[in-house]
């Protein structure tokens, strides 16, 4: 059973500075984003309309938050219209509760799940066990977390902090069958996996997933995936639960034109991922629920500056992108949402009241490169900046003041921050930038040079 | 009484938005892309992922079909054009997708841009267990099937029916990010584009 995040101790600065000192973690890291962040360089570079893409997703997703009552309020018709149930939850609690009351109603006592933050976010695996459920993750990273006892750390590639070798043992110990010649070949490793889970996708009577998009009007929804394991989930067993947050609704079936081209780019860098499934209610037959998730998504909506965040398809872009994220690691952000998004979305689904969550907005040098590479435009640095003038100041000042110390004593680096800092578009508020880098705090990192950060991560990166 | 969860969110909803302005969608990208050569383009992109993509004449296409899977136990879904369907299916009936060797179908609709190719569960397009289970899937898709980009294919298809949407053969980067092609999906993907 994979751990939960939730409650995780520490602050990011403390966390990140124990990830940078493993070098192993941050030399796959930094293959991971540099691999994909050329990849999605380039299928973006060849659509002439990217701009024009990203513009209308933006105001796609600005639109249905306008008017998110409206709009769910048409999706549960559509969904009920066409066989489905559909269920409400405030909170993680809630929709745990609902999602093994469904479950419990069939019977079972297991289910195959396909990768969800979502339920990540609210716990659903351990809220399952404590009910005697077990859940299964299918997806062959999650599967490699869950079976580590371990953590996700990247939105996309959950297990990129481990190596192949790590990958093996921990599959030779928990994978009751793991073949005993296995190697540590990549081909080996997935192949194992495959006969692993087999029996189990043929097996299983209920599956829970989340998705990526849902449409009003129609009332479908649709999921990205690319292992086959959301196809063999979504289409095999009897029963389906799909817990999603109540942003990811779209209103329109056409707007999907959008975010089929934004979403693949962005995320794994490929013109489209190998598969897409959408269903529309109970597809041939199957009994299907819908969870719709708040969990305070509702208090994110009502900040007028922190409501952007609610756009986020969850590409992971921006972690590829992000100079902190690639030597702070993805545990360091304590949330199933690291990186960029992570520091904004965290502290205001959660928020700040411990020491990591108010310490988040400072997980970040404000370079700007997460807006920029953003399909939907969100201007993290800007959120940040306001966060940071709203975090509890006994929170923050815990977390933080041992590395603005560390920021103040070196007039080079406390420079160099204020530098990267100005370059804001004026977002900066007047007073020091707070505890920025933190993640340099230790010796196996070079000093920040006397450029700007923006400068010294493009000439690096 | 308590609200229920279902009014709390909307009310939440309604007052985290009262007051907040009105938005216009820009739509100004692409409704139609422009490509010359739309089966040369997808033949393309479907290669990319490393499938196995020929380009028949028509009235070769039965001739091809039965050349590649004899041999193979295939699942023939039904609707399948008759022309199609290998020579040997018929007698034995529908093979079963879990000890199948693989399947053939046609598609609903096919994207150049994308190499992609989509699935509506529509005559001779099976149902998703039989396209997914079998580890070999052989798809036969006619030219005038194909548009140019994502947009077309979306107008195209209809979202009650269930969609599958394939670009390549099942793949993970999951290991240290080495792409391996063949998970749980078919591990391997072959299109026959007919042309006329
Ligand atoms: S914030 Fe933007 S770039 Fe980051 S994961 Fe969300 S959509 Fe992708």
């Amino acid at each position: 059973m994979s751990a939960t995040f939730i409650g995780m101790p520490g602050n990011f600065p403390k966390n990140s500075a124990q990830a940078v000192q493993n070098s192993q973690l941050r030399y796959n890291l930094r293959k991971a984003t540099h691999t994909i962040r050329g990849k999605r360089a380039s299928v973006v570079g060849e659509l002439p309309d990217w701009q024009e893409l990203r513009a209308a997703g933006k105001a796609i997703k600005d639109e249905t938050l306008r008017h998110l009552d409206r709009y769910l309020l048409q999706l549960e018709e559509a969904v009920t219209a066409a066989g489905g149930h559909v269920h409400w939850a405030r909170d993680a609690a809630e929709a745990n509760r609902i999602v093994a009351g469904l479950v419990k109603a069939t019977g079972e006592r297991e289910v195959v799940k396909v990768k969800s933050m979502a339920t990540q976010e609210i716990g659903l695996n351990e809220a399952l066990a404590a009910e005697g459920i077990t859940a299964y993750e299918t997806d062959l990273a999650e599967l490699i977390v869950q079976l580590g006892d371990d953590f996700p750390s990247h939105i996309l590639v959950p297990a990129i902090h481990r190596n192949r070798a790590e990958i093996r043992e921990i599959f030779l110990d928990r994978m009751e069958d793991a073949p005993p010649g296995l190697t540590d070949e990549p081909a080996a490793l997935a192949e194992a996996a495959r006969v692993h889970l087999r029996e189990r996708f043929l097996r299983s009577r209920v599956a829970v997933s989340g998705a990526n998009f849902m449409i009003a009007e129609t009332g479908t929804l649709v999921v990205l995936e690319s292992e086959g394991n959301g196809r063999m989930c979504l289409t095999l067993p009897e029963t389906l639960i799909s817990v999603v947050g109540i942003e990811k609704v779209l209103p329109t079936w056409r707007d999907l034109e959008v975010f089929l081209q934004l979403l693949p780019r962005s995320s794994t860098g490929e013109r489209m991922n190998p598969y897409t499934s959408t269903w529309t209610g109970s597809a041939e037959g199957q009994d299907f629920h819908l969870v719709l998730l708040d969990n305070g998504r509702t208090d994110v909506l009502a900040d007028e500056v922190g409501r952007q965040a609610l756009r986020c398809i969850r590409c992971s872009a921006c972690l590829n992108v992000c100079p902190v994220y690639e030597r702070a690691g993805g545990h360091a952000y304590g949330s199933v949402y690291p990186g960029p998004i992570g520091a904004i979305l965290t502290p205001q689904l959660r928020g700040m009241g411990s020491e990591l969550d108010a310490s988040l907005p400072y997980a970040s040098s404000l370079c700007g490169a997460c807006y920029e590479v953003c399909p939907v435009a969100i201007d993290i640095p800007e959120v940040l900046v306001d966060l940071r003038a709203k975090a509890p100041h006994g929170a923050a000042e815990r977390a933080g003041m041992r590395v603005a110390g560390w920021v103040l004593n070196d007039q080079a680096r406390l420079a160099a921050a204020q530098r990267a800092a100005t370059r804001l578009r004026g977002l900066v508020p007047r007073r020091l930038p707070g505890p920025l880098s933190a993640w340099t705090d230790t010796r196996d990192l070079p000093d920040i040079p006397e450029e700007s950060f923006r400068d010294w991560w493009e000439r690096e990166g | 009484m308590s609200r229920s969860a279902r009014e709390d969110i909307l009310a939440r909803i309604s007052r985290a938005v009262d007051g907040a302005p009105e938005v216009e969608i820009p739509r100004r990208y692409r409704a139609t892309a422009r490509v010359d050569d739309l089966v040369g383009l997808f033949t393309e992109r479907v290669g990319d992922y490393r499938a196995i993509v020929h380009v028949v004449p028509e009235a070769e296409v039965p001739a091809r079909i039965a050349g590649i899977v004899a041999g193979r136990r295939m699942v023939v879904p039904d609707g399948l054009p008759a022309e199609w369907t290998p020579p040997d299916a018929s007698d034995a009936g529908p093979a079963d997708p879990y000890t199948a060797d693989g399947v053939i179908t046609g598609c609903a609709v096919a994207i150049a841009e994308t190499g992609t190719i989509v699935l509506d569960t529509g005559p001779g397009q099976g149902s998703r267990a039989q396209t997914l289970v079998p580890d070999y899937h052989l798809c036969v898709v006619r030219a005038d099937q194909i548009v140019a980009g994502v947009p077309e294919a979306v107008s195209r298809l209809d979202p009650i029916r269930p969609l599958t949407w394939i670009s390549g053969p099942s793949a993970t980067s999951d290991i240290e990010l080495n792409r391996v092609e063949g998970v749980h999906g078919p591990r391997t993907l072959e299109v026959l584009v007919a042309v006329s």
